[in-house]
């Protein structure tokens, strides 16, 4: 049975620094998967005025495609490329949470995930993130500097 | 942001140059809007008010009642019962982890929340206990008990009946259950009682939805800077509308949606501290609000009059019965309907049992009714109990919010406008929906309904309180009268529902997603 590895995206290219040490990890394990996830911040718990709620739906589903087509594919794409074997998913949620629960469902051996320095919603979201993660994440989590 | 200053600060610079040179032609507009208002709505607002021959009781707000204590009796008492269900359902208990990234339980009630809280909870009523005295509390929290289960009817056939189009949108309400509901169950007359649902929820739109929250903005802001003609708070408040619901600008809403909640929960707290602070009152309080719903305590039309006044800005606040939350609960993802309206039956509680009853409290404890110490009862004149400060409406609840807290008026001024454009930005979607459905779904179609949402925000906010109060009513109880009649046709469906999901629930069918999975059983919404 393969080893898996799950790394966790955030669109920039900090997220391909990641990529990049997945690999090296990968070609050091020989037999292993890695499992690409791009998770969409999301919360159950916020305010939304009634058209944006009418519209969710079709909202979730360009969200996915588009983070789909622009972050997951090109990653899942350039590891196949290499010989290595390769899944991506998209998810909606806490980054932590999701990253976490992913880890647990897949039996993965670690979490690789990108520190940031970069600003913004990036920050946001990767930054304390990737802080909560290490916390309380039940499986290894490596930082990529 | 910066389109919105580029626009608003030389109009603003505009207005408050010229406002001086105006105020006396301004002073005969607002005289003229509000004349020819009165003149237009009067025979509409006489109608649905019309009393029971012979008595002062208005036959709609018996409808009303009436309706909410047949739904709680024929669903037995769901309001009690699935309470705390209702609760774990809010907290994502039993949603599918796949489904994140739709619409939540809690989005869809909090939504909704900010459609129906707003200015009834403020200024709605201080002008119940004003009119109806302490009584009036009462049977404002009777009447929010029982609309609960009225809620939970609208919100249920809401879902379940809704629109989702190829697109990935969805419109729903009362105007589509109607139809469909009545074909399903082969009923005639619903394609017409869904047009006139429709009339009259584009009225409540313009009427409760808009004009009252502009008025009652505009009272409040011109108590705190002074005296000036209502068009001008009209136009600006028009012009931040047309900002977001046709400029599309949605920073101005998203913020007014994050910021509504927490003014909504520091309003609270505020009346909480006030009762703390006046604790050894609480026990009077809720003596004169006992006495005052069986005897008046010397208001106009004793008893039946504190009772009007309750069921009347209960209704008014929580809108159960009148359609319009069926509106803003329809866009939720849940598999089973009837968990949405089991959800939408904290509405009416944390509206009308908490919120309303916090503001009633805080008026009646801080003494802000007189009362002649000779007899004990209020002193009326006018057909309104006489205030400390004479204010009534907002600025009631203001003046006794001030009497604790000297600088909460101008916490309640920020409160009310943004509580009034969060409510206005509800509303105008609930009209659009109901315009949209009678003229059908199209830029131009939508287009002409916002523009005329934005000109009665003016009128609205020039317009003197009396008649727009009156027609805002009317309005919305007349959305009531067409909902109840097609919800009595539709409660089967309802119960139908709720049977099959309760049976589910207990052989486990249904069940917590955060609780350990059954081998070979998926869980189900």
């Amino acid at each position: 049975m393969p080893a898996t590895l799950i790394v966790g995206l955030d669109g920039t290219g900090s997220g391909d620094r990641a990529v990049a040490y997945a690999k090296k990890l990968a070609n050091l394990i020989g037999d292993c998967e890695l499992l690409v996830v791009y998770v969409i911040e999301w919360s159950p718990y916020t305010f939304q005025t009634a058209e944006e709620n009418s519209e969710r739906h079709k909202r979730r589903e360009e969200e996915i495609v588009m983070a789909t087509e622009r972050v997951v594919n090109p990653a899942v794409s350039s590891l196949l490329a290499d010989g290595i074997a390769a899944r991506g998913i998209v998810r909606h949620g806490d980054v932590a949470d999701l990253l976490n629960s992913v880890a647990e469902e897949e039996n993965a051996e670690q979490i690789i995930v990108a520190r940031t320095s970069e600003g913004g919603f990036v920050k946001r979201v990767f930054g304390t993130s990737t802080a909560n993660l290490v916390m309380h994440a039940s499986v290894p989590v490596t930082v990529v500097g | 942001m910066n389109k919105i200053f580029k626009f608003f600060l030389p109009a603003l610079a505009l207005l408050s140059t010229t406002s001086l040179s105006l105020a006396q032609e301004a002073g005969s507009l607002d005289e003229k809007i509000n004349s020819g208002f009165a003149l237009a709505t009067g025979w509409f607002v006489n109608f649905i008010f019309a009393p029971f021959p012979g008595t002062s009781f208005p036959w709609i707000v018996m409808w009303l009642v009436i309706a909410a204590t047949v739904f709680t009796l024929y669903f037995v008492f769901v309001q009690f019962r699935l309470f705390g269900h209702a609760i774990s359902l809010v907290k994502g208990d039993y949603s599918d982890p796949n489904d994140a990234g739709e619409v939540s339980h809690f989005q869809a009630l909090a939504t909704a929340l900010s459609g129906t809280v707003g200015l009834g909870n403020i200024a709605g009523v201080a002008v119940a206990v004003g009119i109806g005295g302490p009584g009036a509390t009462f049977w404002m929290i009777l009447a929010g008990l029982l609309g609960m289960a009225s809620k939970f009817t609208e919100c249920t056939l809401g879902v379940k009946y809704r629109n989702e189009y190829e697109d990935g949108t969805v419109s729903g309400g009362p105007m589509y259950y109607i139809s469909k509901g009545f074909k399903e169950r082969g009923l005639p007359c619903g394609k017409y009682l869904a047009i006139l649902f429709s009339v009259f929820c584009i009225l409540g739109a313009l009427g409760g939805g808009n004009m009252f929250q502009a008025n009652q903005a505009h009272a409040q802001i011109s108590g705190i800077v002074g005296d000036y003609p209502g068009w001008i708070t009209g136009l600006i408040f028009a012009g931040v509308v047309f900002a977001v619901i046709v400029g599309g600008i949605k920073s101005i809403a998203n913020v007014t949606e994050k910021v509504v909640p927490f003014m909504g929960i520091l309003y609270v707290a505020a009346a909480v501290v006030i009762l703390i602070m006046n604790a050894g009152q609480i026990g009077w309080a809720f003596g004169q609000i006992f006495e005052g719903a069986f005897t008046g305590l010397g208001i106009a039309g004793g008893f039946v009059g504190a009772l009007i006044q309750g069921f009347k800005r209960a209704a008014f606040s929580n809108e159960a019965g009148v359609g319009s939350a069926a509106i803003a609960h329809s866009a939720v993802r849940t598999k089973e309907p009837i968990t949405e309206g089991v959800v939408s039956l904290l509405e009416p509680f944390i509206d009308t049992v908490v919120i309303c009853t916090m503001t009633a409290l805080v008026i009646i404890i801080t003494g802000q009714l007189t009362i002649n110490p000779e007899t004990g009862n209020y002193i009326v004149e006018g057909g309104k109990i006489v205030t400390a400060t004479g204010a009534s409406g907002v600025a009631l609840t203001s003046a006794a919010f001030a009497s604790a807290f000297d600088w909460f008026p101008y916490v309640l001024a920020v409160a009310v406008v943004l509580f009034a454009f969060s409510t206005m930005i509800s509303w105008s979607y609930y009209g659009l929906k109901a315009w949209t459905y009678l003229f059908g779904e199209g830029k131009g179609s939508e287009l002409t309904f916002k523009v005329i949402f934005c000109i009665f925000i003016v009128i609205g906010a020039a317009a003197s309180l009396g008649p727009v109060i009156d027609f805002s009513d009317a309005a919305i109880f007349a959305m009531a009268v067409v909902n109840i009649t097609a919800l009595y046709f539709l409660m089967p469906i309802v119960k139908r529902e709720l049977t099959s999901y309760l049976a589910r629930l207990k052989t486990g069918e249904i069940r917590k997603f955060t609780s350990e999975p059954i081998s070979g059983e998926s869980p189900a919404e």
